[in-house]
């Protein structure tokens, strides 16, 4: 005879162990460590601080191992951290024109004040398989003397002007404003409401998925949404934290966070009253992610649509849509919930489909016409 | 109790936060109010809203329930009763007349609420309007304007179609006579226990960052026609364990011939009746095919 299902919390129990084997692996290979991942996965570090929207290594190292290198679980793990955490204040805006830079690239122009600065990339390393990193041991990197900052920028950096302000300066490049004095709004307190404005949209996109922005921003450059984009610039490296404490009134330097910054700069528009100018989309995020920050950026510029006065004819120009599914905590969420039970939605559905089968069933007999291809099918 | 989390887990300004969200929600009943809400240790979808207005409004002396498509042992109902009894040492009971409060997903218990009881919903979808209008944007100005004819056209249409209204969960509901809300996703079977409930009523959206209530003895009216009344579902058989022919069930296959046992989904009020000496037939059955399938 049936018993009614018990043992959910035995079951739970048993499912946590089998995920620390299967986190653990093989335990004849060496344990991994949080500090390896921290320095040696630190790619993927940045991108869980930046999804999580928590700029703390050492934490994103662990929450990666815990997840077993599932970096959506980990971003997850953090943000779950994260919440509760007390919002001691807001800092001052970063000042990325002060930094210690890591690697620079303009598209835009050959040679740029600050100069250009390679740094370190994957984007010239021809992609073949380096058969000699499966060899333990003998990964061992020539160390280079002056890594990153070029001459004079090594601390305190020397100010590298970023090149839209240069040109702004010259009135070639819109600069927009915030709309109002008010304060910026903080979307981990409040609700995403809509229409949002940018610098509400720039937080959902910076906490925003990889992947989505990619994909929107690369749809902006197949022709959904009009846009001719050129990589104003990229740069990498530290900036420093200030903050004003009420108690003092000035700024002091709390710490360094480690950016990547995308300006792009697109195709101009005009009216009859500004003349023709470029535009601007910004992309931001934690570490190094270029790749985050250029997409970022692309959609940035596709959501001024309303804005800048185009019309809206793409997916990525949609706000509501692109900001309401951006977040790979909620969508990872909501697409998974399907493996909880639904027994009592599909008995519902279940019972209603036999009933409307039968009413099909008795409206078929109920037309006695030899041609009525219900019938047939029936038959 | 867990000593490294606050009470509940959210800090007292978000549980402060929550708390005044909710009190507009009671004020303006069916009306989704906005609120901040968090991250959570669940994964978003497996009841994040319903799990910070629990934690946001439990005191030391309450008595909670949990339950999942009515039973209080499927996976996530553990799993969050755990969490609060981790966080809080509050009591935790599978007895609905014992809890003082009751967070639950896709079902309203079958044992009478009372005034003493608060049911908190988890909500995955919180517009019922969702589904025509997909612009959060668009469906805050026809809540505002009572702007209902759509829904109205979208019940027709399933009869002109169907020859019946296709929603058999997450049922179109007026509340107080002002605002269409989802009841979440229970089944149109429980919808009439929200009519009038004397219990106080929370609904948490906390992917969708919605809060919602029906305060007690609230008037909830399902959609529908004159010609096409709202009914509930039916079934053909009682509980096997106990018998029970007015209960809702759940049906599971039990051999590869596909005989089915249907046995109540409320486990705790199936449990109530077998231990009053009520027994059903113990007996699975066979579904006899639809005329169609037979020929």
């Amino acid at each position: 005879m049936y018993v009614a299902v018990k043992g959910g919390a035995a079951a739970i129990e048993s499912s946590w162990r089998l995920l620390a084997q299967q986190r653990r692996g093989d335990t004849a290979v060496p344990e991994l460590s949080v500090a390896q991942i921290r320095s040696q996965l630190t790619l993927a570090v940045d991108r869980v601080m930046s999804e999580g929207s928590l700029y703390d290594p050492e934490l994103a190292a662990l929450a990666i191992k815990q997840a077993s290198g599932d970096l959506m679980e980990a971003i997850f793990l953090l943000r779950a951290y994260r919440t509760t955490l007390p919002r001691l204040g807001y800092s001052e805006p970063l000042d990325t024109a002060r930094i210690a830079l890591v690697r620079r690239i303009s598209a835009a122009f050959k040679e740029v004040p600050g100069g250009q600065l390679l740094g370190p990339t994957y984007d010239y390393t021809q992609r073949l398989l380096d058969f000699a990193l499966l060899a333990e041991g003998q990964d061992q990197p020539a160390v280079l003397d002056s890594v990153g900052a070029p001459e004079g920028a090594i601390a305190p950096p020397a100010p590298v002007p970023r090149i839209n302000d240069l040109l702004a300066r010259e009135g070639l490049l819109e600069t927009p404003q915030p709309l109002d004095a008010q304060a910026p709004g903080d979307l981990t307190r409040d609700p995403l409401m809509f229409p949002a404005d940018r610098a509400l949209r720039l937080q959902a996109l910076a906490r925003g998925d990889e992947g989505w922005l990619l994909a929107m921003g690369y749809s902006t450059q197949r022709g959904y949404a009009n846009s001719h984009p050129f990589a104003g610039e990229i740069r990498r490296g530290t900036v420093s934290v200030e903050l004003v404490p009420d108690e003092l009134g000035f700024a002091i330097d709390i710490g360094d966070l480690e950016v990547t910054e995308c300006q792009m700069i697109n195709q101009f528009s005009g009216s009859r009253d500004v003349p023709p100018q470029f535009t601007q989309g910004y992309g931001l995020a934690f570490g190094g992610a270029e790749r985050k920050t250029m997409a970022m950026a692309l959609v940035d510029r596709a959501l001024r649509a309303d804005e800048l006065g185009e019309p809206r004819v793409a997916p990525a120009q949609d706000t509501e849509f692109v900001l309401s599914h951006a977040d790979n905590v909620e969508a990872s969420g909501f697409v998974q919930h399907l493996k909880l039970p639904h027994y009592v939605d599909f008995q519902a559905e279940l019972e209603l489909v036999r009933k409307l089968r039968q009413t099909h069933v008795e409206t078929a007999q109920g037309s006695a016409n030899p041609f009525n291809p219900t019938q047939q099918e029936a038959a | 109790m867990d000593q490294h989390y606050n009470f509940a887990f959210l800090d007292e300004r978000t549980k402060k936060r929550i708390r005044r969200a909710l009190l507009k929600a009671v004020a303006v009943p069916g009306y989704q109010v906005p609120f901040g809400s968090r991250e959570m240790p669940f994964a978003y979808g497996w009841g994040t809203g319903g799990v910070q207005i629990t934690a946001s409004i439990m005191g030391k002396n309450d008595v909670l329930k949990v339950i999942d498509q009515g039973s209080d042992d499927t996976t996530n109902a553990v799993n969050i009763r755990r969490f609060f009894a981790r966080t809080t040492g509050v009591a935790t009971t599978s007895k609905t007349r014992e809890a003082t409060l009751i967070q639950t997903r896709h079902r309203i218990p079958e044992v009478p609420l009372t005034e003493a009881q608060t049911l908190v919903y988890q909500v995955p979808m919180p517009e019922p309007l969702a589904k025509l209008e997909p612009r959060r944007q668009e469906t805050i100005k026809m809540h505002a304007l009572s702007e209902y004819g759509l829904m109205h056209v979208r019940l027709y249409e399933d009869i002109a179609q169907l020859g019946a209204i296709s929603h058999a969960y997450d049922y179109p509901v007026m509340v107080n006579e002002r605002y269409l809300m989802s009841p979440s996703p229970i089944p149109k079977f429980d919808i009439p226990k929200m009519h009038m409930n004397p219990a106080l009523q929370l609904f948490g959206a906390g992917r969708e960052k919605r809060l919602y209530a029906i305060p007690p003895y609230t008037p909830v009216r399902s959609l529908d026609f004159e010609d096409h009344p709202f009914e509930v579902q039916h079934w053909e058989h009682a509980c096997a364990l106990c018998g029970a022919s007015e209960s809702y069930l759940d049906e599971m296959i039990v051999d590869d011939a596909g005989s089915r046992l249907f046995v109540c989904s409320d486990s705790d009020y199936c449990e109530d009746r077998r231990d009053a000496g009520h027994v059903g037939t113990q007996q699975a059955v066979t579904l006899t095919p639809s005329p169609q399938e037979a020929a």
